[in-house]
């Protein structure tokens, strides 16, 4: 009976594709699985970011300028446990220190909810919509991160970032997968001159120190640009330089494979060079191509982070994470609202995923390559 | 070696000529040409812009003839040590770079001795006691500090110091030695300030080597040959550093090449966030400006220094490495 289980087991081994097995040994790696649920999670905020943020991006509060955190009460006034409720807030200028500080209306009581009405939006552009997952009415407000020097909600803002800091990521790296499968392929399947200027090429660009090339440039962009042509502008700026290292793996991998001997018989019977390098080779490489995908993307997310607080990446009223940091720019800025920091985290949060899943999948793809 | 030497140097001559042509394109890449923008500047100013100069400067640029022409005469002048005229500095742009290149090449100098002097022993420790709480720790660490861009944690430790401490960790210099001739008691204040971006700079580059160094040595501790020399009654500190970690710390030397250019990229934009004098900040002013002349050289010098690193770096390797020395002969 025993034995009988124990070759059902061997059997559903034996007889697991190779996408099942190569789930089954990804499963194993804790951090992977951490990564890519939380990955997931923030794909799914930056698709739905409208409704999950209690607020629009742009929502100026003008009595919540530099308003700090909200605080949360959990016990009312007989220091009873209840339902979560702010306060009412206002801004008090202060004329002997010329400072404007938030100070809080005591007895006012705004429990937090879910589907509350609040802003109304045009729902991925199209559907016009006011509820949102949670927030408070009016006049009360929450501000989970604090508000900037415009008394916009630095939550909200940091979800619509994480939208145009991941599809930043996504567009760039297929840009430069294109490229890098294109010129790769040629360089690592036809060899010869082509290969020696591709790989010439290669080594130029990286020797420039990518972010001085950067920014050299995007500056070069008109200042007169309307923000959507910044926007592509950056992603094609990124993979111009993030193509080199998908050429190579393409390469690389393109010349150990065209020396076996399925591609001679394939050249025998009359194949096509497209057809061998779409039909025979590309999928043998799937998976690598994968895991050299996924460990580009924070790359580029960083790196346009960098160029954008920098003040030569994207403009608002595009909002990415690094145009969100932009305004945390200088240290007294910081220092008086620390808050403005927060936006760190998710770019952390982001970048540490993709690394765990794109370790994950190059431990299961290839358990011999280290 | 000699031979290779060469044949080292002569590959190097490319790269460089790329290198100048790709730095002049980003030159010329924004619309019009650079005295356009001085003579904007100038009548914006509200000064009269002088006829006779302009023609001077144009011919001296050869702004009238054609684009490779240009570039020959911007590469000629560039060998012969004038980068060109800094238009919003009204200064020669080699006067404007000089010490703050210096200082670049300090940093990211002293910032790879750094994070080899930090990775070497921690990825021993990790591989040697491989899952000790402590492995775990610096995993996690690890983990993080690849994950933090450097010129963010450079903020958050900004912000620490000056919130909590009082203390401005800006800058490489203290107020009095700033613009004072070089000296050993500036020497002494310039290592007093270093460490601070080195450190900034180098996290994320530890992490990763001490990745390597832990997957490297734990692959060469199973190996049939540890087990012997531990079977002849060799002590284990002297077989694991003597045999594996050599061994191990191998890819820290042959990726020079590819670790400068990070590095200067991290110092870059570190040093805008800390406001080093070094390459970054000027750079940024000088983009932001349009001062493509400045900016050009700028990058330029910074691309020349990666290659003469990985020259120096692969001298190493050959010296170290017999097998690099000789296999050279057949034909790389």
């Amino acid at each position: 009976m025993k034995a009988d289980h124990a070759s059902q087991k061997q059997l559903k081994y034996l007889n697991a594709s190779t996408r099942r097995l190569i789930w089954w040994r990804y499963r194993k790696h804790t951090l992977a699985m951490i990564g890519l649920v939380s990955i997931c999670g923030m794909y799914f905020t930056a698709l739905f970011c409208e409704f999950l943020a209690p607020y629009n991006k742009d929502t100026i509060h003008l009595d919540a300028i530099y308003s700090p955190i909200s605080k949360i009460y959990l016990f009312d006034k007989d220091n009873n446990l209840c339902w979560p409720f702010v306060k009412e807030c206002r801004l008090k200028l202060d004329l002997e220190h010329y400072k404007a500080t938030v100070i809080e209306v005591p007895g006012t009581r705004f429990p937090i909810k879910f589907f509350v009405k609040g802003d109304p939006y045009h729902f991925w552009g199209e559907w016009l919509w006011d509820r949102h997952l949670f927030g408070v009415e009016k006049p009360g407000t929450l501000f989970l991160f604090g508000a900037d020097r415009m008394g916009r909600d630095v939550f909200s803002r940091c979800l619509y970032g994480t939208r145009i800091s991941l599809s930043i990521g996504m567009i760039g790296v297929l840009m430069s997968l294109l490229l890098g499968v294109t010129l790769g392929g040629v360089s690592g399947y036809f060899g010869g001159w082509s290969d020696g200027i591709i790989q010439r090429v290669i080594e130029t660009i990286r020797c420039f120190p990518s972010i001085p090339l950067w920014m050299g440039l995007s500056a070069a962009m008109p200042p007169h640009w309307p923000a959507l042509k910044v926007y592509f502008a950056i992603t094609i700026i990124l993979s111009l330089v993030g193509w080199t290292d998908l050429a190579r793996m393409v390469r690389g991998k393109l010349m150990s494979l065209r020396e076996e001997e399925f591609v001679l018989a394939a050249k025998f019977i009359g194949a096509s060079d497209a057809r061998i390098i779409f039909k025979h080779l590309l999928p043998s490489f799937m998976s690598h191509i994968i895991v050299s995908v996924t460990l580009a993307i924070p790359g580029m997310i960083l790196a346009e982070t960098a160029l954008s607080f920098l003040g030569i990446g994207l403009r608002p009223p595009i909002t990415s994470l690094g145009v969100l940091l932009k305004e945390a720019q200088n240290v007294t800025t910081v220092a008086l609202y620390p808050w403005l920091l927060l936006p760190v985290f998710f770019v952390i949060i982001i970048v540490l995923s993709f690394n765990f899943v794109g370790d994950g999948l190059r431990d299961a793809v290839d358990p011999y390559s280290r | 070696m000699l031979a290779y030497l060469i044949r080292r140097i002569m590959i190097m001559i490319p790269t460089l000529i790329a290198i100048s042509i790709i730095s002049f394109t980003i030159i010329q890449l924004p619309p019009g040409d650079f005295l356009t923008t001085y003579v904007a500047q100038l009548t914006a100013s509200g000064e009269t812009v002088d006829q006779a100069e302009l023609e001077s400067l144009r011919t001296r640029f050869g702004l009238d003839q054609p684009m490779y022409i240009q570039y020959l005469k911007w590469a000629w002048n560039f060998i012969h040590g004038d980068f060109g005229h800094s238009f919003e500095w009204n200064k020669p742009v080699s006067e404007l770079i000089g010490e703050r290149l210096g200082l670049t090449v300090v940093i990211s100098v002293s910032t790879l001795l750094f994070t080899w002097a930090v990775s070497i022993p921690i990825g021993i420790y990790s591989a040697v006691r491989q899952y000790s709480w402590l492995d775990y720790i610096l995993t996690v660490l690890g983990f993080i500090g690849l994950a933090t861009p450097n010129f963010l944690l450079a903020l958050v430790l900004l912000w620490v110091s000056y919130a909590y401490f009082g203390l401005s960790i800006g800058g490489l210099f203290s107020p009095h030695f700033a613009d004072a001739p070089w000296s050993l008691a500036k020497v002494v204040d310039l290592l007093e300030h270093v460490w601070i971006p080195v450190i900034i700079v180098g996290l994320a580059h530890t992490a990763k080597f001490i990745r390597i160094i832990r997957g490297n040595l734990l692959d060469e501790l199973r190996k049939p040959y540890v087990v012997t020399a531990r079977a002849k009654g060799l002590s284990e500190t002297r077989l694991i550093l003597k045999y594996p970690v050599r061994v191990a710390i191998n890819p820290l030397v042959s990726t020079i090449g590819w670790t400068l250019p990070e590095l200067i990229s991290g110092i870059a934009i570190t040093a805008v966030v800390l406001n080093l004098p070094t390459t970054g900040p000027l750079l940024l002013c000088a983009l932001m400006s349009q001062d493509m002349q400045l900016a050009g050289t700028f990058i330029m010098f910074l691309s020349c220094l990666t290659v003469v690193g990985t020259l120096i770096s692969d001298i190493l390797l050959a010296w170290v490495d017999p097998r690099i020395r000789f296999g050279a002969r057949e034909g790389l």
